[in-house]
């Protein structure tokens, strides 16, 4: 059994039922695993919930994650989206000190990282950042020579390339 | 249609699925539903005297039945007291619906009296849970736990129900569904042909195979296919704690019980295997002692219905992910069409090691302890077996007697063997026994005890009172906790922290007789047998023998831990592989 340990996106249709996510969430704590980020949001079908999580573990461990996950009766389908080729995205919120100099250099970093600035104040500056995580990673990198007041971030989110989909 | 309550709904739906008895207590939160059970004449409800053994009760009679054993609690107290026997099933696979009362939904979230987050609490050890909302969804619910307590790999289920939902003043149609579907439950059931073909190719070519057979086998009703298979091939079967019964303990092919207190053959046997065929078993740690020492030259050829115990601790070369029963005949039609033979000659070869080394140390063939001084407990184990003819159902609580029961009663039967291997749960025993004696009113029931473990369910000889369950119960009394005690000896220098009782027991005679039992004590060994033929001639009554046995006895074979393989183990206290 492999001990490299990889970052995974796993993405799944859960009931949307009371319960359901704590089944989940807990399935995480119950069998030692990790969660680095946790998404869920209804879908277009108002019976299902989409879940997409990051987690990181060894080949073994994500084997077994997938598989007790497949178990949970409210987990509909389930898919390991950094299998194939796909399109990860987050959120991120960004409240950044921007007086003086900085707040040109600050406003430049936006740009390059195509991001954008959503609400301003005289020494306060709001940015909106969206990409993969470590596109957002790089960014709050890149600020650090401001003071960064306070970040938020959605947790990841993704979607295969191509025609295949996850749905009933 | 029909114009039903939702207790009324609860109770009729339970008569419908075919339940023939509810193990239970009552409660507030409980009680219009108690109050559907006066007024319904199918269901019968057994009440306990505390709700951990109704949940007790209820898994010994789903183990020698095959159907899911039902339980109704009442809210909080009512439910948390219920969790250790739900957790019992669950470590078990144990199919198990239990039904618990909830304060009404208004107060759900307020801290309401009696109130419990009963599906938060019970969230890990359940295979599934529902929280009612609705009244007219109550059918359709019972027909949904019972179907996904008793398929793939079963497990216990809850109901929570709050009071609300159960009210008199409101009716609604009741039709019980035929049919039930879950869009995304489909319990695994036949394996996939090619990975079966692949493990017959390479049980033919195995020169030391080992069969190694679990619980699975026994839930999945596939005992006679696993003898069919054992036999064809001639090779030898070894079972988990588990799995005893599903083969015939007292067969030649039989290496006996492997793992922690497995026998010598068996845990050596499988250490030089090179194919080793696991049936319905899981690799549990009590099995393969450190993994990374279990059995260097085998490959592993794994059969399961949860994809999930395959390749979790011990990476399986060919996974068959499928019900036992399904894929065993596949195998064994596969098998019949077959020109190919194991090489008989490597198989004369491996018999013949075996049987040097059943020779050598022979838990099974000869007595491993002497019979001078106090009795010892494996002897009354042996008596057991004598006087009940091996046919007894046996049911055990945990510790030293339990393992010397498994070692000792040489069980020929699935489903004669109730026992809490995974959680390991004391107090499991007498109540689990009052179950399988529901199950099988004309049998005998044995509950095989410790003076430690009976005295955490002994409220349930009121429940025998009260239901004439004859069950007899074997209590190898040593005056402490023979298992803590067997690991200070060995790991603590002897220092008995807490586990002994000093002068503390109770007079168990007395006690059997306040609650209109009988109880027999035993010190002498030429009396033994006689005393045990007396009990068990006492057809309709309960009789507790308390069986004085000798203290220092430790359980062996047992395996050398932390670090050691299958085939490293203590033999005595003095001999070592």
């Amino acid at each position: 059994m492999s001990e490299k340990q990889s970052k995974r996106i796993i993405s799944l249709l859960m009931e949307n039922a009371p319960g359901a996510l704590s089944r989940v969430v807990g399935l995480f704590s119950q069998r030692g695993y990790n969660i680095e980020t946790l998404n869920v949001a209804p879908t277009d079908d108002a019976s299902l919930s989409r879940l997409t999580l990051t987690t990181i573990g060894s080949e073994h461990n994500i084997e077994q994650i997938t598989k007790n996950l497949n178990k949970l009766i409210d987990v509909v389908k389930l898919v390991d989206l950094t299998e194939g080729s796909h399109i990860e995205r987050e959120l991120m919120l960004v409240k950044v000190k921007a007086t003086g100099a900085l707040r040109e250099e600050v406003k430049r970093c936006v740009d390059i990282f195509r991001g954008q600035i959503v609400d301003v104040t005289s020494t306060v500056y709001t940015i909106q950042i969206v990409g993969a995580s470590d596109k957002l990673d790089a960014f709050v990198q890149a600020v650090s020579d401001a003071q960064i007041l306070e970040v938020v971030r959605s947790g990841v989110s993704g979607i295969a390339r191509g025609e295949k989909v996850l749905s009933l | 249609m029909e114009m039903l309550s939702g207790g009324d709904m609860l109770v009729r739906s339970l008569q419908d699925q075919g339940v023939e008895y509810v193990f239970g207590y009552p409660g507030g939160s409980a009680l219009h539903i108690y109050d559907a059970i006066f007024r319904n004449k199918a269901v019968k409800h057994i009440l306990v005297r505390h709700e951990q053994a109704a949940t007790h009760a209820a898994d010994g009679y789903a183990r020698v039945t095959g159907k899911a054993g039902v339980v109704l609690v009442t809210s909080g107290p009512g439910a948390t007291n219920a969790i250790t026997g739900i957790a019992t099933a669950y470590m078990d696979s144990t199919p198990m619906v239990v039904i618990s009362g909830q304060v009404p939904s208004e107060k759900i979230g307020e801290d309401a009296f009696q109130e419990t987050d009963m599906v938060g609490v019970s969230r890990p050890i359940v295979k599934h849970s529902f929280l009612v909302k609705d009244p007219a969804e109550i059918p359709e619910i019972v027909k949904k736990a019972f179907y996904i307590a008793e398929t793939g790999r079963p497990g216990p289920v809850v109901i929570d129900v709050p009071k609300d939902v159960t009210s008199p003043a409101e009716t609604f149609p009741y039709e019980y569904p035929k049919k039930v579907k879950i869009r995304s439950y489909f319990p695994a059931e036949k394996g996939h042909s090619g990975q079966i073909k692949k493990a017959i190719q390479l049980l033919l070519e195995a020169r030391r195979p080992v069969i190694y057979s679990g619980g699975g086998v026994v839930l999945g009703d596939a005992s006679k296919q696993l003898r069919e298979l054992a036999r064809k091939l001639n090779y030898p079967v070894t079972n988990t704690l588990m799995g005893l019964g599903a083969f015939p303990g007292t067969d030649k092919q039989f290496l006996g019980m492997l793992g922690m207190h497995g026998t010598f053959e068996a845990n050596t046997a499988m250490h030089h295997a090179d194919v080793i065929l696991a049936i319905g078993a899981r690799f549990d740690d009590r099995v393969t002692n450190t993994p990374e020492k279990f059995c260097p030259g085998a490959k592993i050829i794994h059969i399961d219905i949860d994809p999930a115990s395959i390749s979790k601790t011990i990476q399986a070369d060919i996974p068959i992910v499928g019900s036992v029963q399904s894929v065993l005949n596949e195998m064994l039609e596969l098998l019949a069409q077959s020109k190919e033979s194991p090489d008989e000659q490597a198989l004369a070869d491996w018999w013949q090691q075996i049987e040097d080394w059943r020779g050598r140390h022979g838990l099974y063939t000869k007595n491993r302890f002497e019979e001078t001084g106090q009795i010892k407990p494996q002897e009354v184990i042996q008596a057991l077996h004598e006087v009940t003819g091996g046919d007894a159902i046996i049911t055990s609580d945990v510790g030293q007697h339990q393992m010397f029961t498994a070692q000792y009663y040489h069980f020929n039967r699935p489903r004669q063997w109730v026992n809490s291997g995974g959680l390991g749960t004391m107090g499991f025993g007498l109540p689990a026994a009052m179950g399988a004696q529901f199950a099988e009113r004309d049998q005998q029931v044995v509950c095989v005890t410790g003076e430690g473990s009976i005295q955490m369910c002994i409220q349930e000889l009121s429940t025998c009172t009260q239901y004439h369950l004859p069950v007899k119960i074997i209590c190898l009394n040593n005056q402490a906790l023979g298992m803590v005690r067997q690991w200070q000896d060995l790991h603590y220098d002897g220092r008995y922290s807490e586990s002994l009782y000093e002068e503390s027991l109770p007079d168990f005679e007395k006690l059997m007789e306040a609650y209109g039992h009988v109880g027999i004590k035993v010190t002498e060994r030429s009396e033994l047998k006689s005393k045990l033929e007396e009990c068990f001639a006492m057809k309709d009554r309960v009789v507790f023998m308390d069986i004085y046995v000798d203290q220092s006895e430790h359980v062996y074979p047992m395996q050398v831990a932390p670090n050691g393989a299958m085939r490293d183990m203590w033999l005595s206290k003095t001999e070592r592989t």
